[in-house]
């Protein structure tokens, strides 16, 4: 029989979202509920003197305005704290701003129109300070950071870089910029909090159960048993919901006061400064190759966004440490303090930017040795991790770029910039290396049989749009010999047992993992005779050596096609393809829509995504989706997604890794160099928006 | 200064119209989006709120036929209109063609636009068979016809930003196959 695990069989939960009756969190209602409508600050710092709520307060339908006033006694905010995710999240907690956008006040009232009509009414006054809004003013200040991401340290240093990339035949020496970036799921962020016998029941949006579980108990010095979080659907979060934030501390405190349920949801502005986003960065990346291509040297130097609220390290060049071989090496991560909302994970942290930088640099380079830059990257493959001195689990970046080079008819690339046509647009491809690191984490699952033929499974884990609920169906099926539809997966609740969530593509083998032997031991009893009925496993999987012993990561490689209009610059995607080698696949369907989200996301990033930041005011001004630009429709011609098979056997029992974020990585690279290739301009500085590309056109022109 | 108007119950209007095939006589604040009188005065959440300012699409309802973002239109506007959202597209058991293609298609990945999407791809249907021209079209005077670019050029009110997009669009054009035109 074929194996259930990897069959593209249609999510289990797709019933659910099509026809309209999958509860998100803003879809929860209690009896009685009030509605509260969230204050914001107008600076970016300094202290509120002032807050003048009186007709708020004597508007009909409004039961309470909370402020730093009067709002109730929390926990303290930990800057810096082990685990960013599950620490408390105090609200309107002093009369401090930190960041423009910060809650200062809650308006709570019988309906969402009398909450917002209130809300707008409050006057907040403020001592205004002076702050540091701009990135590359901030940089003289820069430092290492504390604590770098992924217990990776923020350097690294092999060999002797500067005289190795002196001494090189060809160089490529440049600085590459990005900008502020924001999640914009579909859903806002929403949290109903109900109190009932002094226990107190969240239902919010959220990738991390667990931590979340723990940040709002914490926050309102609750007894863990006294809490109980429930995420059931979750309509997209990238990120952007992996930490605790306003809109659930906010409804379990006002719940609590008013002794009735409360539900807020942010506006679709205010989750442009409430919640988290990316943080803008500037990478220099130096290449020194040989006149064959090798690389004698390899610099990446980053410096991104942190603020003063907190420390935020996006590990930018991790991904470049093992990308490809050099024996001269040299990274390093810096982030500087801006009065701006601290940053936070966004999909595939640190890749998803450094690739931007380091795969255009190849480019540059394979431009600069005339050679054909997949030709470049074959001859820099290494034999082993090239930093971490330890043999790679699996690696098929070779079969990727090779396949991928033959299905998109790469061989019908001209080298030269600006010499294929069609009408007005000129005509180019790119490509670009896929990279993103492999993780498995502690995870625990529950398997219990109803009967002999009917399971249920129970993790705190979340299905963020990833395909968790039909991955982990497909697995307790496949271990137990059952149909798919004879597996009920419960998932989203901190009564189950406890798993790392959605986050860092770790979610569906670490809770796979766990799932697998929960169903094994299940089985076994049922073999050593026990009755099925009522039966129950619990099963577990902690991260081994293999960890240590191996470098993990999942491959791929990307190619775009894209059109530049000869007159205005404006740049449009053609077509798109990306091959991926990523472990044994759990969902052959799942796992594509995983990876093409993510190479759209990539196109996002190279040509539209920007959150500008107004100097003046320490604030984003692109805060809605009409001025912060993600992809439509119209951006998005013929993009796919191929998947190469493999099994990691030093990655889980599975032999699974990641999907969710492999597809954005390098993908914004080859659309960089895919507009080179088209008409000569070299865009540094993303997104690529037509501004940027105008001034080569017209020195074409002359 | 911004004031906040109180408005008393008793001069709230009253709104006739009708919702997935049942008549409502509703009287609420005037303040009231269809959107939000569809979410939580009926207990229809399948529209979603994305933005509530017309960008993202997730709250696209039927209004007499043609799809509109709900979140732009109080309900007080809609007296004696015919609305239809994705609770009222399928029958019961029986799904919608489009629903059932976003599914086989996987069309969808967290689902929160889906059902803003499909309502939205039935109205766009409608203005093909009207002749609505689009930017798409070389010459707005032509018959348009339903192709990936058009579909993609009709559907861009419509955010996905898990980017289901192919997904969608092949969705889209299956189902109106398997609908014999």
């Amino acid at each position: 029989m074929d194996s259930i695990i990897g069959q593209g069989i249609d999510r289990i939960d797709g019933r659910a979202k099509i026809t309209g009756a999958a509860a998100y969190a803003a879809d929860k209602r209690a009896p009685d509920m009030a509605h509260g409508a969230i204050v914001t600050a107008t600076i970016a710092r300094g202290r509120i003197t002032s807050i003048e709520s009186t007709t708020a307060r004597n508007t009909l339908g409004v039961l309470m305005v909370m402020t730093h006033e009067n709002a109730p006694r929390q926990a303290p905010f930990q800057a810096r704290a082990d685990d960013r995710h599950a620490r408390p999240k105090p609200q309107l907690a002093s009369d401090e701003v930190q960041h423009f956008g910060a809650p200062v006040a809650l308006v709570v009232a019988e309906t969402p129109e009398a909450a917002r009509a209130a809300a707008d009414s409050v006057t907040v006054v403020y001592e205004k300070s002076a702050g540091v809004f701009e990135l590359g003013d901030a940089s003289r200040d820069a430092y290492d950071p504390l604590k770098a991401s992924e217990g990776e340290s923020s350097d690294s240093h092999i060999g002797a870089v500067d005289a190795a990339f002196d001494a090189a035949r060809t160089r490529i020496d440049a600085i590459y910029t990005t900008p502020y970036q924001c999640h914009a799921m579909m859903e806002p962020h929403a949290s109903l909090a109900s109190w009932q016998n002094g226990k107190l029941t969240v239902w919010s949006s959220l990738q991390l159960i667990e931590s979340a579980h723990k940040s709002i108990a914490d926050t309102l010095l609750l007894e863990p048993d006294h809490v109980e979080v429930i995420s059931e659907y979750v309509g997209g979060g990238f990120g952007g919901k992996l930490p605790v934030h306003a809109d659930a501390i906010l409804a379990a405190l006002a719940a609590r006061e008013l002794g009735r349920p409360v539900r807020i949801v942010l506006t679709r502005q205010q989750m442009f400064h409430v919640t988290t986003h990316r943080p803008a960065s500037i990478q220099r990346v130096r290449l020194g190759a040989d006149a064959d291509g090798t690389l004698t040297s390899i610099a990446h130097q980053s410096l991104s966004q942190s603020a003063r609220a907190d420390e935020f390290s996006e590990p930018i060049v991790n991904a470049t440490r093992s990308l490809y071989a050099a024996p001269n090496r040299l990274t390093s991560q810096r982030i500087a303090t801006l009065d701006l909302p601290v940053p936070d994970s966004m999909r595939a942290p640190g890749e998803a930017i450094g690739l931007l930088a380091l795969e255009q640099a190849m480019d540059e380079l394979a431009v600069a040795l005339d050679m054909d830059p997949i030709a470049l990257r074959l001859r820099n493959e290494p034999e082993q991790d090239p930093e971490k001195r330890v043999p790679f689990s699996t690696r098929a970046l070779v079969p990727c770029l090779t396949e991928g080079a033959r299905r998109f008819g790469w061989d019908r690339r001209r080298k030269q910039p600006g010499t294929t046509r069609d009408g007005r647009w000129l005509v180019g491809m790119g490509m670009a290396a896929a990279i993103r690191g492999n993780f498995l984490r502690k995870a625990s699952a529950r398997v219990t049989l109803k009967s002999a033929r009917r399971a249920v499974v129970e993790m705190d884990m979340t299905d963020i749009g990833t395909g968790s609920y039909t991955v982990l169906a497909q697995i307790a099926a496949e271990v137990l010999g059952l149909p798919v539809e004879n597996i009920e997966v419960r998932l989203g609740h901190s009564g189950y047992p406890d798993t790392p969530g959605s986050g860092g593509s770790f979610g569906a083998s670490s809770c796979g993992a766990a799932l697998h032997d929960a169903c094994t031991k299940l089985k076994a009893r049922l073999a050593a005779g026990e009755g099925a009925q009522g039966l129950s496993a619990e099963g577990h999987v902690t991260p081994g050596e293999d960890y240590k012993k191996y470098s993990q990561f999942a491959y791929g490689a990307h190619f775009a096609e894209v059109g530049v209009d000869e007159t205005t610059g404006e740049v449009r995607l053609r077509r798109m393809l990306g091959v991926f080698s990523a472990g044994r696949i759990l969902n052959a369907k799942t796992a594509r829509s995983q990876l093409i989200g993510g190479m759209i996301w990539g196109v996002g990033a190279a040509l539209e995504e920007e959150a500008v930041v107004d100097p003046r005011f320490g604030a984003f001004i692109t805060r809605d989706l009409a001025s912060y630009h993600v992809p439509v429709h119209a951006d998005v011609p013929d993009v796919d997604a191929i998947l190469l098979d493999e099994l990691d056997p030093h990655a889980n029992v599975l032999g699974s890794k990641g999907v969710g974020e492999l597809g954005i990585c390098g993908a914004g690279a080859a659309i960089a160099n895919a507009v080179y290739n088209a008409c000569g301009a070299r865009v540094r500085s993303y997104p690529i928006t037509l501004d940027k590309v105008l001034p080569t056109l017209l020195d074409r022109m002359e | 200064m911004p004031q906040s108007h109180p408005i008393s119950s008793a001069a709230w209007p009253t709104t006739r119209l009708t919702i997935n095939g049942q008549k409502h006589e509703l009287t609420v604040d005037p303040r009231t989006t269809l959107l939000d009188t569809l979410r939580d005065h009926l207990g229809l959440t399948g529209s979603k709120k994305g933005c509530d300012h017309g960008q993202c699409g997730a709250c696209t309802v039927l209004v007499n036929g043609a799809r509109m973002n709900a979140c732009l239109s109080l309900v007080a506007m809609r007296h004696g209109d015919e609305i239809v959202t994705i609770e009222g597209l399928g029958e019961s058991e029986t799904l919608h063609p489009l629903q059932q293609a976003f599914w086989t298609h996987d069309g969808l990945q967290c689902g929160f636009c889906t059902p803003g999407q499909i309502c939205s791809a039935v109205g766009m249907f409608r203005e093909i068979e009207h002749g609505v021209p689009s930017a798409a079209m070389a010459n707005v005077a032509a018959t348009p016809s339903l192709d990936a670019v058009e579909v993609r050029e009709r559907m861009s009110g419509n955010i996905c930003r898990c980017s289901a997009y192919p997904n969608i669009v092949a969705a889209i054009l299956d189902s109106r196959q398997g609908h014999a035109g």
